[in-house]
């Protein structure tokens, strides 16, 4: 029950964006239904490549391969960077993850292209990249805010330093890793979408030819999925965060 | 036995410790004492290796500690810091548990000496068990930080000023809580603190170091009444022999006391009296009910006059008049004083009267 009501608003949320996003996503006539009165002068109103569920799962995957790679190295580096042996590469990585945040997406994939090519690839390469950073802040951000008194403890108890990482510093830290996990995915979902400028597909494909072809549906149509797909993910990623830190 | 030989820390050119030689007795509690930055934290730490020594030997029971893995070593060492350091995120269940998971110990083996622990320090186990240290006072905190020390039930503890953090009335019960679990369980104990009154009152050893370099090892009583050089005397301040009686309690110098009911009749109060007056070293007789539970008192010289018992009752407030068995001297002698009296009841917890305490007596010692 307790659980029930520190979820109450994400369940709420949930309830009312998913339908919406399953009923966008499955009724393609709809659009046209909705769109129709207000711009009348198109001839059509659905992106006709691909369905729209073939863009999410594009999407999906381009997002999730990313993510995936951005969190486990993130937090990797995160750890290593906090060890002992690893401290004095910490001003390092700190300086080189607030300069990569400062990069526009859009001129890391430009940069990757030359690189790797056109396509899903390099797409990916370019959101794990960018991905990596709040992920590595937070991690660090994380592993640093346990209190030095707390790792006196688990030492002086007869931790190793592996287990005081796991059993203690880990799990304290985790809502601040979470934090950075959730905008990590959060700003990749959204900037997959430029993935569609070098050929990646996704729900970036109807936006980008809606621009070419000033079709105004086909970019309400890629970008309002796109942002519900997004919200959805950050909520239950919220719930992930509060199911394990509902105590305390 | 924990001894320490020749031991050095050096930190570049500052020297934190310098050739200490020390050696803790088994059920000893040695209480390491200096001003700030003297090296007696710096010692602690390098018994279970949290420092390492430049030079030295330090052996625990024979063995050399630079021979044991650190991790391995700790886990037999109970450890308390002055921040506590529970870990937030655990319950104090878990908190307690610790070391004994981190030695494998079954579950059940686990939760039943979680919950013997948490008794011992008068934590309800179902109270607080479950509880996060979130919730806790700072009182309640310490007692979990010792309580988890304790757990794996090590021979050895190692304490780094592990009450200086609590308020001075916390500070006190915990101290008397913790005297009377360490004569039951006899661990040996290095304790750190920067307080003279807690050294001398707790320990069965009193090592004092200054700029790293041990100054005098001796017993609390030897500190005081002999203390090596004017340093120590300036250290321990110029109420030594204020301090000597923190170390007694009221207990050392328990009389019998005279006491009669409310029911007793005239001609046995002053058979009572009579008594009094020929034995000529006390004035009162202490006043009763059925369950021994102190009423008052009533003064012997009355007893001529042929006062009864209800008229010449003098009752007393418990809180001003009475000590308790456990008391330190030095609290009862406050009361003497306080109160202009030269005689004291001693009560226990319930009240009953199991004695007096007077104040010849302590003077005299």
């Amino acid at each position: 029950m307790q659980l029930m009501r520190n979820l109450s608003t994400q369940i709420v949320l949930l309830a009312v964006t998913a339908p919406v996003f399953i009923l966008l996503a499955s009724w393609g006539e709809i659009w046209e239904l909705l769109l129709s009165p207000v711009l009348p002068d198109l001839q059509q109103y659905i992106y006709p490549r691909f369905g729209l569920w073939q863009l999410i799962w594009q999407h999906v995957v381009m997002v999730f391969i990313s993510s995936t790679l951005s969190v486990l190295v993130g937090v990797g580096l995160g750890m290593l960077a906090t060890r002992g042996f690893g401290r004095d590469f910490l001003p390092a990585l700190n300086g080189l993850v607030s300069i990569g945040q400062t990069f526009p997406p859009v001129a890391v994939l430009a940069l990757a292209v030359p690189v790797l090519g056109f396509g899903a690839g390099p797409t990916i390469a370019a959101l794990f990249l960018y991905g990596l950073l709040p992920i590595v802040r937070n991690t660090i951000g994380g592993l640093e805010s346990v209190g030095p008194e707390v790792r006196e403890a688990a030492t002086g108890m007869g931790m190793s330093e592996m287990q005081t990482l796991w059993r203690v510093e880990m799990p304290l830290s985790f809502p601040v890793i979470m934090a950075g996990v959730k905008t990590s995915v959060i700003i990749n979902i959204g900037t997959a979408t430029i993935g569609a400028t070098i050929g990646a597909g996704g729900l970036g494909a109807p936006i980008v030819t809606g621009l070419a072809s000033d079709n105004t549906a086909y970019i309400l149509q890629g970008s309002i999925i796109a942002a519900l797909f997004a919200i959805i993910v950050d909520t239950l990623l919220e719930m992930v965060e509060r199911l394990f830190a509902s105590r305390r | 036995m924990i001894r320490l030989q020749a031991v050095s820390k050096s930190y570049g050119t500052h020297q934190a410790v310098t050739n200490l030689d020390l050696t803790v007795d088994e059920g000893e509690l040695c209480c390491l004492i200096g001003p700030s930055g003297c090296g007696k934290s710096t010692a602690l730490k390098m018994i279970n290796r949290m420092v390492e020594p430049t030079s030295g030997v330090i052996t625990i029971g024979g063995r050399n500690v630079r021979e044991m893995v650190p991790e391995q070593l700790r886990r037999g060492i109970g450890y308390v810091i002055q921040s506590i350091g529970l870990f937030p995120h655990m319950t104090v269940r878990d908190n307690i548990l610790v070391v004994p998971r981190l030695l494998n110990w079954e579950d059940g083996k686990a939760a039943a000496r979680a919950a013997e622990l948490l008794d011992l320090f008068e934590l309800s186990p179902a109270q607080f068990g479950g509880k996060y240290p979130g919730e806790l006072s700072g009182g309640q905190a310490q007692r979990v930080g010792v309580a988890r020390a304790l757990a794996a039930d090590p021979k050895i503890l190692l304490m780094d000023e592990p009450f200086g953090a609590l308020d001075p009335i916390n500070r006190e019960h915990l101290q008397n809580q913790f005297m009377a679990i360490q004569r039951e369980l006899r661990k040996t104990i290095v304790f750190v603190t920067h307080d003279i009154d807690e050294a001398v009152r707790l320990g069965s050893k009193v090592a004092l170091l200054r700029q790293g370099q041990l100054v005098q090892y001796t017993t609390p009583e030897q500190l005081l009444s002999s203390p090596a050089d004017n340093f120590v005397k300036k250290f321990v301040g110029l109420d030594r022999a204020l301090k000597r009686l923190s170390r007694l309690s009221t207990q050392d110098f328990l009389r019998p006391a005279a006491a009669v009911t409310l029911s007793i009749s005239p001609e046995e109060l002053r058979r009572q009296f009579r008594l009094l007056e020929e034995s000529q070293c006390a004035r009162y007789l202490w006043v009763i009910d059925e369950n021994r539970r102190l009423l008052g008192w009533i003064d012997a010289t009355d007893g001529g006059s042929g006062v009864t018992l209800k008229e010449g009752l003098v009752e007393v407030d418990p809180a001003e008049m009475t000590v308790k068995e456990n008391y330190s001297l030095k609290h009862a002698l406050s009361m003497f004083v306080q109160q202009g009296v030269v005689c004291l009841p001693v009560v226990d917890d319930q009240r009953a009267l199991c004695g007096e305490i007077r104040l010849a007596d302590v003077l005299q010692s």
